[in-house]
C-alpha cells in the first residue's frame, strides 16, 4: 500500500526549516547575529580590557590600535563595553521574551480552552493591558521595580505578553474544533492533554515568530529605558545606557565612537533578527505548504 | 432484538440559540442498540446525524434527553467518570484528512488514547499501535511517517486503528467513506465489517449513502430534520419501506441495472431550516401524501409490524 511513498518524506519542522534555508535576507540575518553573539559570548578570553578599567592615558581617545574603538570621558574601553553592553542587552532580552512568551502563551491557552468564563475574564483582562498606554505603563512600572537586570527583565516581560495571548488565543480557538482535537478528547483528553499535546505543537509558528521578533523590540525596549536612567544603571554597561552616557552635545560632535559604535551594534542587532523573524514567518507560513 | 440493550437513547434533544433564534437539531430521539448489533443512522445533510452520534458519546452536550450506555446513565457521569468510560465507546470521523493531527507522527497518534488512559509502558502502547496498524492492513513500519504520507483511505484506516487502540466495545463511525473514492469505499467497508464481526463491536453506523447502510447494518433508523421517521430491521426497511419519506429515499438509490424499472419519487424543495420546523410532522411540506391532518399531528413513532417503526399518521396507503 506503501509504494505510492517510498521515500521517507520530512515532517513539519524540516520543511518549514528547509524553506528558511532558502531565504536570503534571513540568512544574512544568522550570518550577522552569529558571529556578533559568539563574539559577545567569547570576548573575556582573546580582549586585554575589563569593560570597567580605566585607562587614564587615554581618555576620549579616538579609535587606536589599542582601543579599537576608542574610549569614553574616563577612558574606559569602547569595544569591551558594546560587547558587555551587548551581554546585558541580549541576556535582558531573551529571558523578558521567554518569560512573556509563557505568560502569553498559557493566558491564550486558558482562555481559548478551559470555557466561557475563563475566556471572558482573562480576555477583558487583556484589554485592560492593552490599553494601558505602553510608554506611560513602562516608566511607572520601571520606577516601581527600580533598576537593574532583574526588574528590567519584569518590566518588558509584563509589558509584552498581551499581543501573544491574543494571537495563542485566536490559534487554539480554531483548532479546538478540529477533528483531531475531538478525537483526542473522545478518548478522554483534559486540559494539560489538549494544552501540551496539541496547543503547543500547533502555535509553535506564533511563538516561534513571536520570539524573534519580541527579542529586536525588548533590545530597543531596553535601550530606551536604559537610555531614560530606568532600565541598566551605570556603571554596568548596556547599549542603551552607553548611547545615555553619550547623548551631550560636546560628545556627539567631538567623539561620534562613543555613540556611534554601540548604536550601531543596536541598529545591526535588531535588523538582524528581525530579517530572522520575517524569514521563520514565511517559513511557517501555512500557504507554503501548497508549493 | 435483545433482552437489555446495550445503548439505550431516551428522548434526547439538541437545540442551540443562534442570535435570539432557537434551532431544534433534534426532537425527541430514543432508539436502542443491542450488543454486537450495527444500527445504520440515515437521513440527509442537516439532519442531524452527527449531532445525534456526538451526542451519544457526549462529544457535543445533549440538551435533554438521557444516554444509558451498559447500564451506566452517560449525561450526568462527571467529567472524571466520562474520562474513565470514553475508552469503552470511540467514534470514527467522516474526513480523513481532518481528523490526523498534521504535526504529530502515526505512532504518536495511535498512542495518544493509551497514553492519555495511562495505559502500558512507552513500549508497549507502541507495540498496540503496530498491532492496530496490521490489523487494518497497513504496515506496521507506518508508526514513523506523517499523516500527509498516506492517501484518504489510508488515513481513513489509520483513524480507524485509532479507535481500535483503546479496545472500545461501542463504535460510533460518522460517514467514514463518504470521503473517499467509490473503490476505496468498498475496501473500508469491507474492513469495518470484518473487524465489526471479529472483535464484536457494537456500531452506530451514520450514512447518506443507502446502498453501504443496507450492506452493514442490522437495523436502520430513518432521520428527517432532527426526528425519527422511520425504525426498522434493514430487511424489512428495504423490502417494505412504510414511511412515505422512507420510500422516496429508497426510490432515489440508482440501480446497477440499466434495464430495471425506474419510478423515482423526486421530493421537492429542500429539507426546511430548523429554526423554522413545519408544524405537525416535519416532513409534510415535502411529502407526496400528506393530508390536512398533517399540520395539526405530531406524529408519534409506533410499531406498525414486528420490530418496525414509523412516525406516520397514514396507515391507509400500500
Amino acid at each position: 500500500m506503501l509504494a505510492r511513498t517510498p521515500s521517507h518524506s520530512p515532517g513539519p519542522m524540516a520543511r518549514a526549516f528547509h524553506r528558511f534555508g532558502h531565504n536570503k535576507a534571513a540568512l544574512f540575518g544568522v550570518c550577522i547575529i552569529l558571529p556578533m553573539l559568539a563574539m559577545i559570548l567569547s570576548y573575556p578570553l582573546w580582549w586585554t580590557f575589563k569593560p570597567n578599567d580605566i585607562d587614564l592615558l587615554a581618555m576620549n581617545s579616538g579609535p587606536t590600535a589599542t582601543h579599537w574603538f576608542g574610549t569614553d570621558g574616563v577612558g574606559r574601553d569602547v569595544f569591551v563595553r558594546v560587547l558587555e553592553g551587548g551581554r546585558i542587552s541580549l541576556l535582558v532580552a531573551v529571558a523578558s521574551t521567554i518569560i512573556s512568551a509563557i505568560i502569553g502563551f498559557l493566558v491564550g491557552a486558558i482562555s481559548a480552552l478551559a470555557g466561557r468564563w475563563a475566556d471572558a475574564v482573562t480576555m477583558r483582562f487583556v484589554d485592560l493591558v492593552m490599553t494601558l498606554p505602553p510608554v506611560i505603563f513602562l516608566l511607572v512600572l520601571a520606577s516601581i521595580a527600580g533598576t537593574g537586570i532583574g526588574p528590567t527583565v519584569l518590566v518588558i516581560s509584563l509589558l509584552s505578553w498581551p499581543l501573544l495571548s491574543r494571537m495563542i488565543r485566536s490559534r487554539l480557538l480554531e483548532l479546538r474544533e478540529r477533528d483531531f482535537v475531538l478525537a483526542s478528547r473522545g478518548m478522554g483528553a483534559g486540559l494539560g492533554h489538549l494544552l501540551f499535546r496539541h496547543g503547543l505543537p500547533n502555535s509553535i509558528d506564533i511563538l516561534v515568530v513571536y520570539a524573534t521578533l519580541q527579542i529586536a523590540n525588548a533590545i530597543l525596549l531596553e535601550a530606551g529605558l536604559s537610555f531614560l536612567g530606568l532600565g541598566i544603571a551605570p556603571p554596568a554597561a548596556s547599549w542603551g545606557n552607553m548611547l545615555n552616557a553619550a547623548r551631550s552635545t560636546a560628545v556627539l560632535e567631538q567623539f561620534p565612537w562613543q555613540w556611534l559604535f554601540p548604536g550601531g551594534a543596536l541598529v545591526l542587532a535588531v535588523l538582524a533578527i528581525n530579517f530572522i523573524g520575517d524569514g521563520l514567518r514565511d517559513a511557517f507560513d501555512p500557504r507554503a505548504e501548497l508549493n | 432484538m435483545s433482552a437489555a440493550p446495550f445503548l439505550t437513547v431516551r428522548d434526547l434533544a439538541k437545540h442551540y440559540v443562534s442570535r435570539g433564534t432557537k434551532l431544534n437539531i433534534l426532537e425527541g430521539i430514543s432508539f436502542d442498540i443491542a450488543k454486537g448489533e450495527v444500527v445504520g443512522l440515515v437521513g440527509e445533510s442537516g439532519s442531524g446525524k452527527t449531532t445525534i452520534g456526538r451526542s451519544v458519546l457526549r462529544l457535543v452536550e445533549p440538551s435533554s434527553g438521557s444516554v444509558e450506555f451498559d447500564g451506566t446513565e452517560l449525561t450526568t457521569l462527571s467529567a472524571a467518570q466520562m474520562r474513565r468510560t470514553r475508552p469503552r465507546m470511540q467514534y470514527i470521523f467522516q474526513d480523513p484528512f481532518a481528523s490526523l493531527s498534521p504535526r504529530m507522527t502515526i505512532g504518536e497518534i495511535l498512542t495518544e488514547g493509551l497514553k492519555i488512559q495511562g495505559i502500558g509502558t512507552r513500549k508497549e502502547r507502541m507495540d498496540r499501535a503496530r498491532n492496530a496498524l496490521v490489523q487494518v492492513d497497513l504496515p506496521a513500519e507506518a508508526v514513523n511517517r506523517y499523516a500527509h504520507e498516506f492517501s484518504g483511505g489510508q488515513r481513513q484506516r489509520i483513524g480507524i486503528a485509532r479507535a481500535l487502540t483503546l479496545a472500545p466495545e461501542f463504535i460510533v463511525a460518522d460517514e467514514p467513506v463518504s470521503a473517499l473514492d467509490v473503490s476505496i469505499q468498498a475496501q473500508v467497508i469491507n474492513l469495518l465489517r470484518d473487524l465489526q464481526q471479529r472483535l464484536g463491536l457494537t456500531m452506530l453506523f451514520i450514512s447518506h449513502d443507502l446502498a453501504v447502510v443496507e450492506y452493514i447494518c442490522d437495523r436502520v433508523i430513518v432521520l428527517y430534520l432532527g426526528r425519527i421517521m422511520e425504525i426498522a430491521s434493514s430487511a424489512d426497511l428495504y423490502a417494505r419501506p412504510q414511511h412515505p419519506y422512507t420510500r422516496a429515499l429508497l426510490s432515489a438509490i440508482p440501480s446497477p441495472d440499466p434495464d430495471a424499472p425506474r419510478n423515482r419519487q423526486i421530493l421537492k424543495g429542500d429539507i426546511p431550516s430548523p429554526a423554522n420546523p413545519p408544524s405537525g410532522c416535519v416532513f409534510r411540506t415535502r411529502c407526496p401524501v400528506a393530508l390536512e391532518a398533517c399540520a395539526h399531528t405530531i406524529p408519534e413513532l409506533r410499531e406498525v409490524s414486528p420490530g418496525q417503526f414509523k412516525a406516520c399518521i397514514r396507515d391507509d396507503l400500500n
